[in-house]
């Protein structure tokens, strides 16, 4: 009952602030965009969830980050409202997750109807897209949080790390893997590899979206090995366990930091 | 009654309460005194949960407080430097903190017009002034009757007049039997309002008790005097 009065109250003032449904929009015009020139079928959507995969990341853990801190004042006076600190970390967690979630989910969504690619294009494939980016948007807003409670009191230190995480687990995290491969070719890696894959979440996504349109041949013996583990119950059990490690332990010590916590 | 027992908070390496040990009766208005830096603030902040105490513990009514968030119910609170969700209107603030304490009745109406904020219903917090967040702040804490009120620093940034309407209204509240909490460094504002004093000097309790006392004992005829004395046998 008061989370969802939190919730209620942070929701209108995250859409007065308008930016979430610019940043809907973007989803909206770049889903729209690769329909329009990749055609409706699985080369869009592999494009949209190529972006999905840098963009996600970034607007979750900075903003994640961001809003704990434009929030301070918001939590110091329900802090000394009769409100347990869990019931209040929980609406705020919601208060942006949930309305970023939306705004992904619409963005993307709109034009997969109104062109006519949800009846055309295969259903798993679509549904695995806007779940998998749900779950990143949860994911990664946690790992915001979880930097932002970490760094309360030194704004550009959480931020910088938010942004210097984001950059490790999109960008450099391959480069490295490639680096190993490269150097250890003659060696068998493929089981360290797959550990590898497990521990960064970005990965882990890019890997089911890579099988799901059953492009892993491009990735070679790698992609074979990958495929057939993830392929069998035991890989998707396990990258889905992994996923909600990645977004159970942020979320787990979130609380407990919030909780310790003196304002 | 508000009992500490012990308390204890470290900021780091830093000590910000050392050992304190107190009760503030029921039904009296307690004054905090004590430099800058003394750990008033802190005080106040772990009794309402606030700051999480290092050491010791806090009784409200008898009950430990620690982990517990009900008991805020009895609290009103007016912080030191008031600060609050920006865009909200002051109109906003009031309504969603009836909601979220899931109270129907509050005395907010009389509590506006006492303070002249009939104008600023529709106004933004971030366009206020901090005169009149303070006026938020002050009706905020007193909307919902609580039986504890704490005021930190409440006249700091008022004007002349709105002091004396505040004042006027503490001690309304203390007619009605309430427990009030205040800290200032006003000293003539203690001694209209309060009964009952703590000193608190680098975290440590230097004295508590009935402010006449102190005055008897340092035989001086007014509290300032007093206080700065005690502070300088402090120092020394």
């Amino acid at each position: 009952m008061k989370t969802l009065t939190i919730l209620k109250y942070q929701w209108k003032d995250l859409f007065r602030g308008k930016w979430i449904v610019g940043y809907g929009l973007i989803y909206l015009l770049i889903a729209d965009a690769m329909i329009r020139f990749g055609g409706a079928g699985p080369k869009a959507m592999l494009s949209i969830a190529n972006i999905m995969l840098l963009l996600i990341p970034l607007v979750g853990m900075i903003y994640g980050a961001l809003y704990l801190y434009q929030s301070r004042e918001f939590t110091e006076l329900l802090l000394a409202q009769p409100l347990d600190r869990k019931t209040l970390f929980w609406g705020l967690f919601g208060g942006l997750a949930l309305p970023l979630a939306l705004a992904f989910t619409i963005g993307v969504g709109l034009p997969l109807i109104y062109t006519g690619m949800i009846v055309t294009a295969q259903i798993q494939s679509m549904l695995l897209l806007l779940v998998l980016g749900n779950v990143l948007t949860l994911l990664f807003t946690a790992l915001g949080f979880w930097l932002g409670l970490k760094f309360f009191d030194d704004r550009v230190k959480g931020l910088g790390f938010a942004l210097v995480s984001w950059l490790f687990l999109a960008v450099l995290y391959d480069g490295l893997i490639l680096l190993t491969v490269f150097s250890l070719g003659d060696y068998p890696i493929e089981k360290p590899m797959l550990a590898l894959t497990m521990l960064n979440p970005i990965d882990l996504a890019r890997i089911i979206v890579l099988l799901e349109f059953d492009i892993s041949a491009l990735m070679g013996y790698t992609g074979a090995v990958f495929n057939r583990f993830f392929g069998s119950m035991l890989g998707v059990g396990v990258a889905t366990a992994c996923l909600m490690l990645w977004l159970g332990i942020p979320l787990w010590r979130g609380v407990s930091l919030f909780n310790k916590k003196d304002f | 009654m508000i009992k500490l027992k012990g308390l204890r908070k470290d900021f780091g390496p830093l000590r910000v309460l050392n050992d304190v040990s107190l009760e503030i009766p029921s039904g009296q208005a307690t004054g905090i005194v004590g430099p800058n830096g003394s750990g008033k603030t802190t005080a106040i902040k772990t009794l309402l949960g606030l700051v999480r105490p290092t050491g010791g513990d806090i009784y409200i009514d008898g009950k430990l407080i620690k982990g517990e968030w009900d008991y805020r119910h009895k609290i009103g609170y007016m912080p030191q430097t008031a600060r609050y969700p920006e865009n909200m209107t002051v109109d906003e603030l009031f309504t969603f903190i009836k909601q979220l304490r899931e109270v129907e009745q509050s005395n907010e109406k009389e509590l506006i017009e006492h303070f002249g904020l009939e104008a600023e219903l529709e106004k933004r917090m971030r366009t206020l002034s901090g005169g009149t967040r303070q006026k938020v702040g002050a009706v905020l804490a007193m909307m919902f009757d609580p039986q504890i009120l704490i005021f930190d620093e409440p006249t700091a940034g008022l004007d002349p007049q709105s002091s004396v309407r505040f004042k006027k209204l503490v001690r309304k509240e203390k007619q009605k039997g309430k427990t009030i909490l205040l800290t200032t460094h006003i000293m003539s504002e203690i001694e209209e309002l309060a009964d009952y004093l703590i000193f608190i000097v680098e975290g440590k309790v230097r004295y508590h008790g009935p402010m006449k006392e102190l005055i008897e004992k340092q035989q001086e005829e007014r509290l300032e005097g007093a206080v700065a004395k005690m502070i300088e046998e402090t120092v020394a």
